[in-house]
């Protein structure tokens, strides 16, 4: 990795840590973004010449801290001029600040930070929104291919959510015990969305680049796991991702292809993670309180135990799929459980199962992949060269782009024959 | 005479180790089993999952089951099983029946391992691919 590629995982890295210690101390979004930004542009100044600091984060909170100091001052000074005493009390607030810089406090800022996001005087959406700009650091379209919104939906969704909690004086701390349980859902969703952004590498990052971002859903999952110890719902997810993270090393290939989950090398999966999933989904279970993030690891759960791919039970994971789609009705899900149906009902079954979902999932790239497949199948090599082709204008990486033009070009050589 | 070695440790510590220094550590320790396996001097040794994957079982007349663990302090680890069920379900009907043998009004933690040597070498824990 070069230099700058470093510097920049770094940065993102650090970045819910810096914005949440940050607007811990200025209780203001928008300032604690700013500083973040002033702190990245003197990382980028200072770190090829003096090399990395040991504790990215800490350096860019302390950086970041005294810029927007500047920033406070200077608009104070607009205003009034302050006291003595004032001026003396922020010293002594500084140095204690500067003291309380360890690791724990700032894991706990990111969690206070995600619960004032999903304040409950946003709408659901506009939290979710709001907590994946703010404590991820997603960018405006990466949230809203995630919410399969168009851009300027999502833009305006941001800065209604950062008005609104602006006058509405949200306070910036941390709710009580029943407040907490209340936000825990939705603080869930934004983990899960984390954790799909990391997990699905758009932009055309490498993976290794957005790892980051569901070490970090994973990290948060097990934290919130540790403070809600009764809480299925949490269990489930963390499971979730566990199953999934599992399957890393086996998911592309040396040249940064996609391996599809049938053609994986199951030795590479991580036992110990997939273990551990396995065991925290049997307790969620427990419960007798099915939600989306329990049915979703029981499908992983169901590939994780499959020691071969035509071992998987595919009958199995159409029923659950069914749950799912009874829980949170959604097209791509429908799209998901069209996989499961192509395996135990043939083909046929799936593709009818599709043309109903071609309106909403028009600009998908897995539609057109999963569609161009299954014409494959079915041997209508001319309606699947088209679905192949309009999957490739929508791969939002070049490892999507590759795995599609690899079915293209078998498809041209058979031509050929 | 025999003697049990518990390890305490901080868990959010521990379970924060980056998988490469983690692997580290597991390796150094298996230096140290290897020595005393060549003596014929050890035996079980495992490794718990992290207390979140916990589920205590309360004795008493009627057992009550919870999720964590939440042995009181004024109970004393005293002893353990190492059992290989199918399903925490089963475990959890294995320590009742436990639970029913016994007197008093203890807890029974059940813990999922992570790591299993029986005696010599290591077994699979948790899911089995067969």
């Amino acid at each position: 990795m070069t230099e700058l590629a470093w510097i920049g995982t770094a940065l993102g890295a650090a970045r819910p840590q810096v914005v949440a210690a940050l607007l811990r101390y200025f209780r203001d979004l928008d300032l604690a973004e700013e500083a973040y930004q002033e702190a990245c542009l003197r990382a980028l100044k200072n770190w090829p010449q003096n090399g990395p600091p040991r504790d990215p984060a800490s350096w860019l909170i302390f950086v970041g801290r005294n810029a927007a100091m500047d920033v406070v001052r200077r608009r104070k000074k607009q205003r009034e001029l302050p006291d003595e005493d004032a001026i003396s009390d922020t010293d002594d607030a500084e140095t204690s600040l500067a003291e309380g810089l360890d690791g724990a406090h700032y894991r706990d800022d990111i969690l206070r930070l995600l619960f004032i996001c999903v304040h409950p005087e946003l709408p659901a959406t506009q939290q979710i929104a709001l907590a994946l700009r703010i404590v991820c650091g997603l960018s405006v379209p990466q949230i809203a291919r995630a919410f399969l919104v168009s851009e300027s939906a999502m833009e305006q969704r941001i800065t209604r959510a950062k008005a609104r909690i602006a006058d509405a004086k949200v306070p910036y701390e941390t709710p009580g015990e029943p407040e907490r349980a209340e936000r825990l859902s939705a603080v869930a969703s934004v983990l899960y969305l984390m954790f799909n952004e990391g997990y699905s590498a758009p932009d055309g990052a490498s993976a290794d680049a957005r790892a980051p971002l569901c070490d970090e859903a994973i990290r948060l999952a097990r934290l919130l796991m540790r403070l809600f110890r009764h809480e299925p719902e949490i269990m489930g997810l963390t499971a979730l991702f566990l199953l999934q993270h599992a399957r890393t090393a086996a998911r592309f290939d040396g040249h940064g292809e996609i391996v599809l989950l049938e053609a994986q090398d199951r030795g590479l999966w991580d036992r110990a993670l997939i273990d551990e999933g396995l065991a925290l989904l049997d307790k969620a279970m427990r419960h007798r309180r099915p939600d989306p993030y329990q049915v979703q690891a029981a499908i992983a759960a169901l590939h994780a135990r499959a020691a071969r791919a035509e071992d998987t039970d595919w009958a199995q994971i159409d029923r659950l799929y069914a749950t799912l789609e009874r829980l949170t009705p959604s097209p791509v899900i429908t799209l998901n459980r069209a996989v499961a149906v192509s395996k135990t009902r043939g083909a046929a079954d799936a593709l009818a199962m599709l043309e109903p979902l071609a309106p909403k999932l028009s600009g998908y790239f897995h539609f057109f992949g999963l569609k161009g497949a299954l014409l494959l199948q079915l041997g209508r090599d001319d309606e699947a060269r088209t679905a192949f082709g309009q999957a490739i204008a929508l791969a939002r990486t070049p490892a999507e782009a590759a795995h599609i033009r690899m079915h293209l070009d078998r498809l041209q050589s058979d031509a050929k024959v | 005479m025999l003697y049990a070695i518990l390890c305490y440790d901080s868990e959010e510590l521990v379970e924060g180790w980056p998988k490469d220094q983690d692997e580290a550590v597991m390796k150094r320790l298996g230096v140290v089993q290897d020595e005393l396996r060549a003596k014929g001097r050890l035996g079980p040794v495992a490794r718990l999952m992290p207390t979140t994957a916990a589920t205590s079982l309360r004795k008493g007349r009627e057992t009550i089951v919870m999720d964590g663990p939440f042995a009181e302090t004024k109970e004393q680890l005293l002893g353990f099983y190492v059992v290989e069920c199918e399903s925490l379900e089963e475990a959890i009907e294995t320590a009742k029946k436990l639970g029913g043998a016994s007197e008093g009004h203890g807890t029974f933690e059940i813990r999922p391992l992570r790591y299993f040597a029986p005696n010599g070498s290591t077994v699979s824990t948790g899911s089995r691919v067969t």
